[in-house]
C-alpha cells in the first residue's frame, strides 16, 4: 500500500517581481484535509503573498514559480480560465478587512449567491436560499432579512460572518484566512476563530496572522516565515512550547503572556526585517539574532527533527532547553 | 448658468418630501436669477427696431415700431409686464415672427432634444466603453490606441469635426445628407459630432472611476469567488462607477438640450441652438429670454434627478450616509 498523497502540497513556491527581488524564497509546506496550519510571521514576510499566489491572486508585477498541488489539482502556473474555476470552488478566501472586502452597493445576500451563480447551475432562487442558509450556518441571526442588507448595515463581525459564507459557498477543500481577525473587536474576534475552527473541519484551513496568540487558538501546526521563506515549521504545541529557531523565540517573547509577566517593557527583536530587496547573506535572520556565528554565512535548509517539525538554523535552540 | 453640480458622493442627502422642496425652490430662485440678467443684459445690446425695418427707413418709422414692440416704455415697466406675463406661461411675442416665443421653442424643442438623445446615448457607449477598456488595459496596446482617439475627439472643435464628416460620408461616399433634418439617417452625422465632444469627458471619467475602484478590496473579493472580466466589470464596477459617469452624462445633457448652436448651425439642423443664432442676430428679444430661460430650467431639472439618483445607485447615500 502506498501512503495517501497528501493533501495539499506547496514545493519550493517562489514570488518574484519583475525588479529581480524575490519576496518568497522557496516555501515548501503540506496538509492534509481537516488539518489548520498557521502560517505567522511580521508584515512583509511573505505570508500573505503565498496565500494569494495560491489563488493566483497575485498583485500586478508579482509572478510565483514552484508548484502548489490540492488534491491532484495544480494552482500555481495556471492560465486565467483555469484559475477562474479553481477560485470559489477548490480554495476560497477570507480577508482582512470585511467592510472594504465587500461590495458596498450590493446586498450581502447576493453576494454570497454569486459565487453559486458562477460555479454552479442552481436556480436564482435556489441560489438565494443556499445563501440564507449559509449565513444562517455561520450565525447569523435573522438570516433572511439581513441578506437583503448592504455591508454597511452589519456589525463589523457579522460583515466577517458574510465574508466566511463567501468563502465557503462553493464548498472548497481549501479556506485560506489572511488575518480574519485583526479589523475586528476583542470578543467579536473569539467568535469568529470558534466559526472558522468549526467550518474548516473538511477542508485545509491555511491561517495567516502574525499573532502568537491567535496561532494556539486555533492551528494543528504552525509554520513560521522569515524574509520569504520558513524557518521553523512543526505540530502548534511543540513550537510554542519549545520553539528551536531564534526568531520564533523572539517572537513569542514579545507576546504578553498572563502566565510569565514581564517586569518593565515587553522584549521586542533587536533591529528590523529586511527591506525589499535587500540581500542578505546566507541565513536571513543572522544580523538580528544573538545566536549567529560564522557559520551562518551558509543559509540552512529546513530539516526535520524527532518532534515532528523542522527548523532551518545552525545553531537551533535544544529541545531540552526552555524558551525563556 | 449658476447651477452648480454637487460633488458629494456619500454626504447627507435624503431624498424627503422637503428635501425636494428646498431644491425646487432654489431652483426656482436660480431660474428668476438668471431671466433677469438676460432680460438687462439683452437691452444693453442694441435697438431691435432698427434691424426689422426696411433699409431707408426714417426715424419716424423707427419710432413707430418700438413704440409698437413697447420698447419705449420704462425698463421698469418692460420689466415687469415681462414678469407678470412669463408667470402665466406668456414668454412674449417673437418680434420677428410675431408669434409666441413659446409656439417656436416649442416647434424647434424635438429636433434638438432628438439630437441631445442621440449624442448622449452615441457617447455614453463610445465614452463608457474606451473608459472600461483603457482601465483594464492600463499600460497595454489597447490604451495606447485609444487614448488618441479620445483626445483627438476632444480636441477638434465642432465646426471642423462637422465638415470633415460631411466631406467624407456626404460630398465622398454620398452615403448621408449633408444638411437638414430628412429622416432618421439625417441624425447620424450631427449626433456624431456632438458625441466626439461628450465622448471624451464621459471616457476620462469613466477610466478614472474605474482606476479608483479596481483597486479596492472588493475587486479581490470578487476575483477570488471566481468572476471574470465580464461579471467584475457589470455586476461590481458599474454600480460602484455610475455616480461619476452619471453627473458628467447628465452635464452633457443638459449641455445639449440647451441646443447645439454650432453644429447645429453647420448642419442647418431646424432645433434651438440655430433658433438661438437667428433671434440673437435679430435682437429678438423675446424668444432669445424664452430659450435662456427653458435651457437654465432644463439644467435645473436634469441636476435634481441626477442628486435623486444617487441615492438609487448607493443607498448609503440614501440612508444619509456614513456606516451603520
Amino acid at each position: 500500500m502506498t501512503e495517501p498523497a497528501t493533501f495539499l502540497r506547496i514545493r519550493d513556491l517562489r514570488i518574484g517581481f519583475g525588479s529581480g527581488h524575490e519576496a518568497v524564497r522557496g516555501v515548501d509546506l503540506s496538509a492534509e484535509r481537516g488539518e489548520t496550519v498557521a502560517l505567522v510571521g511580521e508584515s512583509g514576510c511573505g505570508k500573505s503573498l503565498t496565500a494569494l499566489a495560491l489563488l493566483g491572486l497575485l498583485p500586478p508585477g508579482a509572478s510565483a514559480t514552484g508548484s502548489a498541488v490540492l488534491d491532484g489539482t495544480e494552482l500555481v502556473g495556471r492560465d486565467e480560465r483555469a484559475l477562474r474555476r479553481i477560485r470559489g470552488a477548490r480554495a476560497g478566501m477570507v480577508f482582512q478587512d470585511p467592510m472594504s472586502s465587500l461590495n458596498p452597493t450590493t446586498p450581502v445576500g447576493a453576494q454570497i449567491a454569486e459565487v453559486l451563480a458562477i460555479h454552479t447551475r442552481m436556480s436564482r432562487s435556489a441560489r438565494r436560499r443556499r445563501a440564507v442558509e449559509l449565513m444562517e450556518s455561520v450565525g447569523i441571526p435573522d438570516a433572511a432579512a439581513r441578506a437583503r442588507q448592504m455591508p454597511h448595515q452589519l456589525s463589523g463581525g457579522m460583515r466577517q460572518r458574510v465574508m466566511i459564507s463567501i468563502a465557503l459557498a462553493g464548498r472548497p477543500d481549501l479556506l485560506i484566512a489572511d488575518e480574519p481577525t485583526t479589523a475586528l473587536d476583542v470578543t467579536v474576534q473569539a467568535q469568529v476563530l470558534a466559526l472558522l475552527r468549526e467550518r474548516a473541519r473538511d477542508t485545509v484551513l491555511l491561517f495567516i496572522t502574525h499573532d502568537m496568540g491567535v496561532v494556539a487558538e486555533i492551528a494543528d501546526r504552525v509554520a513560521v516565515m522569515y524574509a520569504g521563506r520558513i524557518v521553523e515549521t512543526g505540530p502548534v504545541r511543540a513550537v510554542l512550547d519549545a520553539p528551536r529557531h531564534p526568531y520564533t523565540a523572539a517572537l513569542l517573547r514579545s507576546v504578553p503572556d498572563p502566565d510569565r509577566p514581564v517586569a518593565g517593557e515587553l522584549p521586542t527583536i533587536p533591529g528590523q526585517v529586511p527591506a525589499a530587496g535587500e540581500r542578505i547573506e546566507g541565513c536571513p535572520f543572522r544580523p538580528r539574532c544573538a545566536r549567529a556565528t560564522d557559520r551562518c554565512l551558509t543559509p540552512p535548509d529546513l530539516t526535520p527533527d524527532e518532534t515532528g517539525g523542522s527548523v532551518a538554523c545552525w545553531h537551533p535552540h535544544e529541545l531540552t532547553e526552555a524558551a525563556s | 448658468m449658476t447651477a452648480v453640480l454637487p460633488r458629494r458622493r456619500l454626504a447627507a442627502l435624503p431624498a424627503t418630501p422637503r428635501y425636494i422642496a428646498g431644491r425646487i425652490g432654489q431652483a426656482l430662485l436660480a431660474l428668476f436669477g438668471v431671466v433677469t440678467i438676460v432680460f438687462f443684459a439683452l437691452r444693453l445690446s442694441g435697438d431691435p427696431a432698427r434691424l426689422l425695418v426696411p433699409e431707408g427707413a426714417t426715424a419716424a418709422d423707427i419710432a413707430r415700431v418700438r413704440d409698437r414692440l413697447g420698447l419705449n416704455d420704462s425698463l421698469w415697466h418692460q420689466y415687469t409686464t415681462f414678469l407678470g406675463d412669463a408667470v402665466h406661461g406668456n414668454l412674449g411675442y417673437s418680434y420677428v415672427q410675431n408669434r409666441p416665443a413659446t409656439d417656436l421653442l416649442a416647434e424647434r424643442l424635438p429636433y434638438t432634444a432628438n439630437l441631445a438623445v442621440a449624442a448622449l446615448v452615441l457617447s455614453l457607449l463610445f465614452g463608457v466603453t474606451v473608459g472600461t477598456v483603457t482601465a483594464l488595459k492600463r499600460g497595454r496596446w489597447q490604451e495606447r490606441v485609444l487614448m488618441p482617439i479620445v483626445l483627438a475627439g476632444q480636441a477638434m472643435p465642432a465646426f471642423w469635426t462637422g465638415l470633415l464628416l460631411v466631406l467624407v460620408f456626404s460630398v465622398g461616399l454620398r452615403w448621408l445628407p449633408s444638411t437638414g433634418y430628412d429622416g432618421p439617417l439625417s441624425l447620424l452625422l450631427p449626433s456624431v459630432t456632438l458625441a466626439a465632444l461628450s465622448a471624451a469627458a464621459i471616457a476620462r471619467v469613466t477610466r478614472g472611476a474605474m482606476l479608483e475602484q479596481l483597486a479596492q478590496d472588493y475587486v479581490r473579493t470578487a476575483r477570488a469567488k471566481g468572476a471574470g472580466t465580464w461579471r467584475l466589470v457589470t455586476r461590481h464596477l458599474a454600480r460602484n462607477t455610475a455616480i461619476p459617469v452619471l453627473t458628467v452624462a447628465a452635464l452633457e445633457l443638459a449641455n445639449l438640450l440647451g441646443g447645439a448652436v454650432v453644429t447645429e448651425v453647420i448642419f442647418a439642423w431646424p432645433g434651438l441652438g440655430q433658433l438661438t443664432v437667428q433671434s440673437v442676430a435679430a435682437r429678438d428679444f423675446p424668444v432669445v429670454q424664452a430659450i435662456v430661460l427653458l435651457a437654465s430650467a432644463v439644467y435645473v431639472v436634469v441636476n435634481l434627478a441626477t442628486d435623486l439618483l444617487y441615492g438609487v445607485i448607493d443607498r448609503r447615500v440614501a440612508a444619509g450616509g456614513g456606516t451603520a
